[in-house]
């Protein structure tokens, strides 16, 4: 039987599942074979905190949702073209989200009379009239599994855990996907059991025969490679980039890295990815809590290494008094904030905007700091190496505020050439500063206001520094008055004068009225919504903020220049209380904390109301 | 053995040498010291600053990490790197920076207050890491600093500001904690013997890994006389137990001579020295690689302070952290080579377009 094979130009594809059912696996898989094949795209994990609540319960569902085009995209997608359901529960937890006509594909081995009251369905929805309005491929996805693994040597329950591979392969045959890779990864994941291996693949094998096969499936998908711009691609998330740029950090600055950190879900990948990096002279150290790991990294960069400290907001909060050590005693220092829901321990496993206020203004006394917020998984890259620029050329602590969204969602990555890499490298003071041979810690560049950083070892300038208010110049203990606010404006200025680049605005016609500005990770989201409105003939300017303190010189005139602003962030207008302060915009805030990134169909809507409503 | 090991004992191995001789006056840096007249803190500066230049070594290379409180000012008045960081912290910054930098002698002056109440986590981590650290606690069994509050090493029904009925809870017994979070040096020495303190820091410096010195420090404000037992010239033979390494524990004269030997229960007990022959009187083994015997002296003034064991408890070698550290990442690069970043970037699943 030939099939049909249809031309796409984007697809979203939802697998879900029980946490135990490997559907992140199952969807990091897939979305390798796809960066292969060359499409763009964004991809969305959504776990639950428990690592295994009970199965087969709604709590239990994991899901990873795809995005992949012919074109560039800019999210994950509001709304799955298929969703796999490996079992009722995730079948009920997912379908609010999935609109008429998408397709499903059901695992009917699990639609069991006990896992169906599991989730309060009273007759299985795959029987009924009640999914009438989608495509319902109702596939035996274990029994197929057992079956195609008859032959093995393994255990039953070996056997029916490879159901995601079979689910894999059909979806891997349904879209054209290559394979080979997926084949070398089972093999090196399970060489120590090669039974395992085997029957994995087996399974995967199993399941695109199946498609190939079977009835349920008469059409197949092609969605060609993407035409990106040239150069080599790799897909990456944004936990990983930030790892990679702060090693790129290291190299570019010649300082030897040292992460002093404690685990917290998002940002613990960060911790997990450096510590392999031994052979790049990186020091990773798991402290007894958050003090203990920013402390670390604060000592080590008294000590000349580039400290850096990775958390989560709850991380932060502890971290806050050291971050105030580091700014009174003017020593660089990275503190990555990857936010999730609060407040307290609120969802650890959804994202959320919500640290900006306190990563602004979190700490005792006037305490300015730096902040930075990638807006991309792949910009994680480059944020981490502009706060290490930041972090020493004006010897401060430099807040780098990442999320959950970023953290655990990649896309494909332009892979840098390292040439292209900019020099952050920094001169230690080995020289006396002052006229009369002394050693000056607090007398300041000109220019950047910084402080010299002479490190442990280096003859004739032993000093002390430390968190009691400290005398211009030579950095004794000083209490007189007129020299604390003196101080407290040099702090100041010295982050106030910081170079940042402007802030560039998207305004192709040039005529906008309303202007779209966002932080961080809604970068995608309002891009993708911005797209929608202008296709509609609707004008509207878009512009996004990276540095969030100091912020672009230009930023008022900016903001000035348009009739309207409207803000979306996933918090309750933290940014919109700044502008609001600091330039006196009314900025138009739109909020939702749900734990999720914007959809893009909703983010339109809200831009197109306050286009119409002028 | 790995070359963690082959350091042990050698405290001061990687730490360059100065060139000349030094004398104390190159220790003094020029701050005015600011502790009250009388205070204990005075006898503790006097004496390191003259220690120091027996070591020996560059005075670059020394860096002294403090906490919050009366004592942890001392780093401003030693010509050495310094940093008076914030309460109860230093233990952990100094970790960053000796762990980065085996190349540095780094000394940690912590208080009861910041190093056992608000820093107790850093400071019993540090030990069980073996960090190469010198950790100095001032004891004076006060809040000094914030004007005479109870301290997690106050006696029990201590009246102070914050506790005019008496403190209710018992006291930490800082050898026995250190011992108990697996520190490998451990000592107790007393402002008022600047030999006896010397002597003790002349081993903590030679200790590679986490070396803990308790210091009994009187603060002549808050908590006068706290130890006055251990000075009176009429109390402090009864009382001090100089615990050296391979003499019988025995302490006192003439008639009220004591001496410690194992009590059936498990621990150590006091006893008359007549009352005892000479081969059941322990005999102060200070390498053992069991800490009970250690753990059992350091209970021997607790709670009564009648007799009060100074000295070092427990002298034994593991590799520090720092090298372990640094082996691993000399064992990645000798594995893989030394990471190139190109690589690493081009890792993993790519594809070219165009
Ligand atoms: C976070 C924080 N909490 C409280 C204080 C106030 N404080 C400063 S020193 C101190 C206690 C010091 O006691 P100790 O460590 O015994 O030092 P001493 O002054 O006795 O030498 C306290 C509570 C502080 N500086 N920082
Ligand atoms: S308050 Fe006590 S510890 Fe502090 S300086 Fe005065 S005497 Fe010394
Ligand atoms: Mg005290």
């Amino acid at each position: 039987m030939t099939k049909q094979v249809q031309q796409l130009d984007r697809v979203i594809i939802r697998f879900a599942g029980d946490s135990g059912d490997g559907m992140q696996l199952t969807g990091d898989r897939f979305t390798a074979e796809t960066a292969q094949f060359g499409n763009d795209l964004s991809t969305l994990p959504n776990f639950p905190a428990e690592i295994r609540a009970p199965a087969g319960t709604l709590p239990g569902v994991s899901s990873f949702q795809l995005h992949f085009a012919d074109h560039d995209i800019l999210t994950p997608g509001d709304a799955p073209n298929v969703l796999v359901a490996m079992n009722p529960a995730a079948l009920k937890a997912n379908l609010v989200d999935l609109p008429r006509g998408a397709d499903i594909i059901a695992n009917t081995d699990e639609f069991t009379k006990r896992n169906l009251q599991k989730v309060g369905y009273a007759a299985s929805p795959l029987e009924d009239e009640s999914l009438s309005e989608w495509r319902v491929h109702a596939v035996p996805l274990t029994s197929l599994t057992l079956k195609a693994l008859e032959e093995f040597e393994i255990s039953k329950k070996d056997a029916e855990r490879a159901k995601n591979m079979f689910a894999l392969g059909l979806l891997s045959w349904l879209y054209h996907r290559p394979t080979e890779a997926t084949v070398k990864f089972l093999e090196t994941k399970f060489a120590k059991k090669p039974d395992i291996a085997k029957a994995n693949v087996a399974a995967f094998r199993a399941g695109w025969n199946y498609g190939e096969t079977t009835e349920s499936f008469s059409v197949s998908y092609e969605i060609r490679p993407a035409k990106l711009a040239e150069g080599v691609y790799r897909n990456i998330s944004g936990n990983q980039a930030l790892a990679y740029g702060l090693i790129a950090a290291s190299v570019q600055s010649g300082l030897p890295l040292f992460l002093g950190s404690y685990p917290i879900t998002p940002a613990s990948d960060i911790l997990h990815e450096l510590s392999k990096h031994k052979r790049f002279g990186i020091r990773t150290f798991q402290a007894e809590d958050e003090i203990a790991g920013v402390g670390a990294a604060l000592g080590a960069a008294f000590g000349g290494a580039l400290g850096v400290t990775t958390t989560s907001g709850p991380g932060v909060t502890l971290k806050a008094e050291t971050v105030g050590l580091a700014v009174t005693t003017e020593l660089p220092l990275i503190v990555v904030d990857v936010q999730r829901a609060g407040p307290s321990t609120g969802m650890p496993t959804k994202t959320e905007q919500t640290d900006l206020l306190m990563a602004l203004y979190g700490r005792n006394g006037e305490s300015p700091v730096p902040v930075i917020a990638p807006s991309t998984p792949s910009d994680c890259f480059d944020a981490a190496i502009e706060a290490a620029r930041i972090a020493l050329r004006y010897r401060t602590p430099v807040i780098l505020l990442s999320d959950g969204y970023l953290a655990n969602g990649s896309e494909p990555w332009r892979v840098p050439e390292t040439a292209d890499l900019p020099d952050i490298s920094v001169e230690f003071t080995t020289e006396p500063n002052a006229e009369d041979g002394s050693y000056l810690p607090f007398k300041r560049d000109t220019e950047t206001l910084a402080r010299p950083w002479a490190v442990p070892g280096t003859p004739g300038l032993e000093h002390r520094i430390g968190g009691i208010e400290k005398a211009d110049g030579t950095g004794n203990i000083s209490y007189d008055p007129d020299n604390h606010d003196k101080m407290v404006r040099l702090r100041q200025a010295k982050i106030d004068g910081i170079d940042v680049p402007d802030l560039t605005v998207d305004d192709p016609d040039g005529d906008a009225r309303v202007l779209v500005l966002g932080w961080g990770s809604t970068f995608g989201p309002i891009a993708a919504a911005v797209r929608r409105v202008r296709k509609t003939g609707a004008k509207v300017a878009q512009a996004h903020l990276r540095h969030l303190n100091p912020l672009p010189a230009n930023t008022g005139d900016v903001l000035r220049s348009y009739d309207k602003v409207l803000l979306p962030e996933i918090n309750l207008g933290q940014l919109a209380l700044l502008l609001r302060a600091r330039f006196l915009i009314d900025v138009i805030s739109y909020n939702r904390v749900r734990g999720l990134p914007f959809k893009a169909e909703e983010l339109a809507a809200v831009i197109q109301d306050v286009i119409d409503s002028e | 053995m790995s070359s963690a090991e082959s350091l042990n004992g050698k405290g001061l191995a990687l730490i360059p040498r100065a060139e000349g001789a030094q004398t104390m006056k190159d220790f003094k840096s020029d701050q005015e010291v600011r502790w009250c007249p009388g205070c204990g803190d005075y006898a503790i500066l006097a004496a390191v600053q003259s220690f120091l230049p027996e070591l020996g070594l560059r005075r670059e290379n020394i860096v002294f990490v403090s906490g919050i409180g009366c004592s942890s000012r001392f780093p401003y008045y030693l010509n050495t790197y310094g940093f008076h960081s914030i309460h109860g912290r230093a233990p952990a910054i100094a970790t960053g920076l000796a762990t980065s930098r085996p190349d540095l002698s780094v000394w940690v002056i912590t208080g009861d207050g910041d190093g056992l109440s608000i820093g107790g986590n850093h400071l019993i981590h540090a030990l069980r890491r073996n960090v190469n650290l010198n950790i100095l606690l001032f004891n004076n069994r006060i809040y000094g600093l914030t004007k005479g509050q109870y301290s997690p090493t106050s006696e029990i029904g201590k009246i102070t500001k914050s506790t005019p009925m008496g403190s209710l809870d018992k006291p930490f017994n800082p050898i026995s904690l250190a011992l108990g979070a697996e520190a490998g040096f451990v000592a107790r020495t007393i402002d008022s013997d600047r030999k006896h303190l010397q002597g003790v820091l002349r081993e903590a410096a030679a200790h590679r890994g986490t070396s803990l010195v308790e210091i009994y420090q009187n603060c002549n404000i808050f908590n006068d006389n706290a130890f006055e037992a251990l000075k009176d010239p009429s109390t402090r033979d009864e009382i001090t137990v100089k615990l050296e390494h391979g003499r019988p524990i025995v302490f006192g004269t003439g008639e009220n001579e004591k001496a410690v030997r194992l009590s059936p229960y498990g621990g150590v007990e006091v006893v008359r020295r007549s009352e005892v022959a000479d081969d059941e009187i322990l005999v102060h083994d200070m390498h053992s690689p069991d800490p009970s015997l250690a753990f059992a002296l350091s209970r021997l003034d607790d709670p009564s302070f009648e007799h009060v064991p100074i000295g070092i408890f427990r002298s034994v070698d593991r590799p520090a952290y720092d090298q372990l550290m640094a082996e691993q990442l000399a064992a990645a690069t000798a594995e893989d080579g030394k990471g190139s970043l190109d690589a690493l970037l081009h890792g993993g699943d790519t594809w070219r377009i165009g």
